[in-house]
């Protein structure tokens, strides 16, 4: 639903592009909202009412700004740090970790925990800390890659349409509701369904492709809200080229909003992997990934339970963590809505 | 408005035709369409090839695509695995999930908006903090686990509920199945509620109305509310269609026999008449959800009626 | 007295710390007469406004002092309620942006309308006709059909005039316009500022014109008070500030208007900007500014000494000032 939500207020927009980029698998099937974002949603600063509003201190740059304001909030700092404590223990999970994930012993089947096994033994008899600290490296690669794939289609594809328009602009409007038409996991049960495999490229691939028309919209609004700047009509009137133009005066004021959801959508990418791997799709053994053992654990769930919980426990702090360094994030970028 | 219906109108049907055309192609070319007819066995390479004419699949994709629509516009969606035609299983299978949606869509109105105006009004104070950090953490948890652990709590350790639903999947055995669907729209209603309400509250015409000296349930009433639900009434009808296609991980853990149940078993069964039937029809289901949202969005904001 | 305003005090609390936006301000106003508040964005005028009007976002501001006697009842006590029907009843606010300050949802006749169903217990019939009334007298043409419409349909011009409507609707004794002018063409600006000053005569209301616009001022106000930093800094009859000031500020601000062809360039002739709130200058918050300035500002406030033919200035040279 394009052009008629222009008349909505800037940072319910921001809000609503932050909702159509966390919506998670089932009862939210991202990316296909409609709560559209619009030409409007980028974040800016502005000082406060001429005369009404509370005075502003020296003026900084946005990003240095929001910087300063980041390194203040508390949301920003634990979850960073989680981020990084993930980060680092998918690069060296025998780190805090030093067993196989992959060698179990049928006889522990289901036990409990107990000295060395803290989280006890799955229906295979493995360790459970160990695969649930081993299975935070498919869950970071999947989110980041996915992320990384969808903010580079969707930015290049969304500001090309911003800053060309025309027919371009309408072809790939079109293109994007096309997609937002197909339900997410549905699109991943048909292709993921057809496409094997025990690594992850063909989920990374799958997100890239049904995620990126998500920012490609945001990437396009955010282009032509900063397209309309006077200074951009400056530089234009001084004769500096297209490219001139889209490279340093209008990608660097038209990032943020791509920036903020793509944080997000990097949680949401996590959580999907997992929904995908528990409906049998995503990655399948012997991958170590939190949504193949929580998938593993559902039919013990009665008598066992920590088989479930700590995947599943880990699974929602990760993305927890990344959803909340969005919110701290596009909180910083855009002042009003605090 | 009749011309911005029209316009609406014009601009789905490029979108229906794309969305189909996507699906059918990831069906048709990535997979072997035949491959569930013959039920669980190997189709003999005379049925085969009986069956690869029969479904003109030795034809061009778009040739199949256009046969295809032509014979769903005139009702037949083709057969399932088990030999029952796919309109059959639509017909047992979409009312069951429609309700499912629909309790879904009531969390989401009287719960998440609710909780919005609360959480937007007191912006700042203990409960909007609480609530905050509760969308988030609903928000974190995908779905699967959400619906997993209610199913343990409710249906098993407390025995409040069932925790499978019956075949005929009555209303009151869908509650739970329901806001476990809802629960994360549920947590962005609340979210975005939030945002809009407290955005509003802060603005010139709020102000007026209490300058105006109108009564405080009067402000919030027929002012701040009127302008801050648009958003809000836009999400939750957008996300009909969404649900709708997104519950078969709820319809999964609570053995609902709706969409996503028929849908799941077409793909494992290979069986692509069921799922591109299936999926044609929610397409439709989304389009039709989006144009009723623009239609409410131009009575609620005379801006886009007049525009 | 209609409207006395006593050391009124307000506060923002902002994450760099407390800004005194209104720093101990007193201005009164009679029955029927018009008060221009002077100043440049910033200097609190509009802010000590919505205090006394009682709109004040809380938080981030807070009033910290001061009272407000309006018909002898200090409205800081009153209860809400009570204070609430003297909104708009009593005294009614017109603001600077009526795009923004209309709801953009409902339409003018029942944005006018409103008015009497709240205050005056009328039916919503009743209501509509009297909103057609008053349209009608503030010069929007078609009144009976314009009605109907929103207010994204209307001129800028027609919207302040509806904006006006809405605030003579009840006949309060007390207007406050806030900057009413600004957002408007340089054409439009004379004939919104003609209606109100005509209808302020007919239904004979006291009137405080916030502006930064001498030009407004010399036309309609009566007295005149000059805001800086959050503290009024001469207050006088409108007839002997144009003759000569007995402040620094003001007469900065007097030399200013040959140059009052934009907004933003009236204050050309004042070196450096106004002070930022949250760090106000010791003594006389002018004293960077001003030409005139001599070591005994820098260390201590001036109070508002007496000046003469109804003047007050809070410049410890005012004698001076008024001489040269």
């Amino acid at each position: 639903m394009p052009e008629p939500q222009c008349a909505r207020p800037r940072s319910v927009a921001v809000e609503a592009v932050a909702v159509a980029a966390a919506a998670t698998p089932d009862g939210g099937a991202a990316p296909g909202h409609g709560a559209a974002p619009e030409p409007g949603a980028a974040p800016q600063r502005r000082s406060a009412g001429s005369d009404g509003g509370a005075p502003t201190g020296k003026p900084r740059g946005l990003w240095s700004d929001a910087w300063h304001d980041l390194l203040r909030n508390p949301v920003f700092v634990v979850s960073a740090l989680v981020i990084v404590f993930l980060v680092v223990i998918s690069v060296w999970p025998s780190l805090i970790a030093s067993r196989n994930p992959l060698s179990c012993d049928l006889a522990l089947a289901q036990e409990g925990s107990r000295p060395g096994h803290p989280f006890g033994f799955n229906g295979q008899g493995c360790d459970v800390y160990t695969r649930t600290v081993h299975g935070a490296r498919t869950s970071v690669v999947v989110g980041v890659l996915a992320s990384l794939g969808v903010a580079l289609t969707g930015s290049v594809l969304g500001a090309l349409a911003g800053f060309h328009g025309g027919a371009w602009d309408a072809v790939l409007s079109r293109i994007t509701d096309v997609f937002f038409a197909i339900p997410v996991v549905l699109g991943g049960l048909v292709l993921l369904s057809l496409v094997a495999g025990t690594t992850v490229w063909p989920v990374i691939g799958f997100m890239v492709l049904l995620g990126w028309p998500q920012i490609s919209r945001i990437a396009r609004g955010s282009v032509i809200t900063v397209k309309q700047n006077d200074y951009v009509q400056a530089a234009r009137a001084l004769g500096a080229s297209p490219a001139r133009i889209m490279l340093r005066h209008i990608l660097p004021n038209a990032v943020a909003p791509v920036i903020v959801v793509a944080t997000i959508a990097l949680g949401t990418f996590i959580a999907l992997e997992a929904t995908l791997s528990y409906l049998g799709v995503g990655l399948r053994p012997p991958a170590v990934s939190w949504g193949i053992d929580i998938s593993d654990a559902s039919p013990y769930i009665r008598n066992s339970p920590h088989m479930l919980l700590w995947p599943a426990g880990a699974l929602a702090v990760t993305v927890l963590a990344f959803i909340m360094l969005g919110d701290a994030v596009r909180d910083a970028l855009d002042p009003k809505l605090r | 408005m009749g011309r911005y219906v029209i316009r609406r109108l014009l601009q789905m049907i490029p979108v229906f035709i794309g969305a189909t055309l996507l699906i059918f192609l990831m069906v048709h070319v990535m997979g072997d369409p035949i491959a569930g007819l013959c039920g669980e066995r190997q189709c003999d390479p005379a049925t085969e090839s009986r069956l690869r004419q029969e479904f003109g699949l030795d034809r061009p994709v778009w040739q199949q695509y256009m046969t295809y629509m032509g014979h769903v516009f005139s009702g037949d969606f083709g057969t399932a695995f088990n030999g029952q035609k796919v309109i059959e299983l639509m017909a047992s299978a979409f009312p069951v999930t429609l309700r499912l949606t629909l309790v879904a869509v009531a969390f989401e109105l009287v719960v998440g908006v609710v909780l919005g105006v609360l959480t937007g009004l007191r912006r700042g104070r203990p409960v909007d903090t609480s609530v905050l950090l509760l969308t988030l953490v609903v928000i974190a948890v995908p779905t699967f686990v959400t619906g997993l652990l209610a199913q343990l709590v409710f249906g098993v350790t407390w025995r409040i509920v069932q925790p499978s639903v019956s075949y005929t999947a009555p209303l009151g055995e869908l509650i739970l199945p329901g806001l476990v669907l809802a629960s994360v729209s549920l947590a962005y209603v609340t979210r975005l509620t939030r945002t809009s309400v407290a955005e509003n509250a802060r603005s010139d015409y709020v102000r007026t109305a209490v300058a105006k000296g109108l009564p405080r349930h009067r402000v919030i009433t027929r002012h701040l509310l009127r302008n801050s639900l648009i958003p809000v009434v836009t999400f939750i009808g957008t996300d009909i269609g969404a649900l709708m296609g997104g519950a078969i991980v709820t319809e999964r853990i609570f053995n609902i026999h709706g969409v996503g149940f028929q849908l799941y078993q077409g793909i494992l069964r290979q069986n692509t008449q069921t799922v591109v039937g299936f999926v044609t029809v929610l397409v439709i289901v989304f389009l039709l959800a989006n144009l009723l949202v623009d239609l409410v969005y131009a009575v609620l904001d005379p801006r886009i009626r007049y525009a | 007295m209609l409207l006395d305003v006593r050391d009124l005090r307000v506060e923002f609390r902002t994450r760099d710390g407390v800004a005194r936006a209104v720093n101990g301000v007193s201005y009164a106003v009679d029955a029927g007469e018009t008060l221009a508040v002077l100043g440049e964005s910033g200097s609190g005028k509009s802010v000590a406004a919505q205090a006394v009007m009682g709109i004040l976002d809380t938080p981030p501001g807070r009033i910290t002092g001061g009272e407000v006697l309006f018909r002898g009842r200090d409205l800081l006590r009153l209860k809400e309620e009570r204070r609430r029907r003297i909104r708009g009843a009593e005294m009614a606010m017109i603001f600077q942006d009526a795009l923004s300050a209309l709801n953009p949802v409902l339409d003018v006749g029942s944005q006018l309308g409103e008015m009497f169903v709240v205050h005056r217990g009328m039916s919503r019939g009743q209501a509509r006709a009297r909103a057609v009334e008053l349209m009608d007298r503030v010069g929007i043409p078609a009144a009976r059909e314009r009605a109907g419409d929103y207010p994204h349909q209307f001129s800028g011009g027609m919207r302040q005039r509806v904006m006006i409507a809405m605030a003579l609707a009840l006949e309060p004794a007390l207007i406050i316009a806030d900057e009413p002018t600004t957002a408007l063409d340089v054409t439009v600006q004379a004939q919104v500022m003609e209606l109100l000053a005509r209808l302020r005569r007919e239904l004979d209301m006291a009137l405080i014109l916030i502006t930064h616009d001498l030009g407004v001022v010399a036309e309609a106000a009566d007295r005149i008070a000059v805001m800086y930093a959050g503290r009024i800094v001469e207050t006088a009859p409108v007839h002997a500030v144009h003759r000569a000031a007995a402040h620094p500020y003001t007469r900065a601000l007097l030399d200013s208007v040959p140059r009052l062809d934009r907004k933003g360039r009236e204050l050309y002739a004042i070196r450096g900007l106004p002070p930022n709130p949250l760090r106000v200058p010791p003594g006389c918050a002018f004293h960077p500014r001003c030409p005139v300035a001599r070591d005994i500002c820098r260390t201590d406030e001036p109070p508002l000494y007496e000046a003469g033919e109804g003047r007050r200035s809070a410049c410890h040279f005012w004698r001076e000032t008024l001489d040269g």
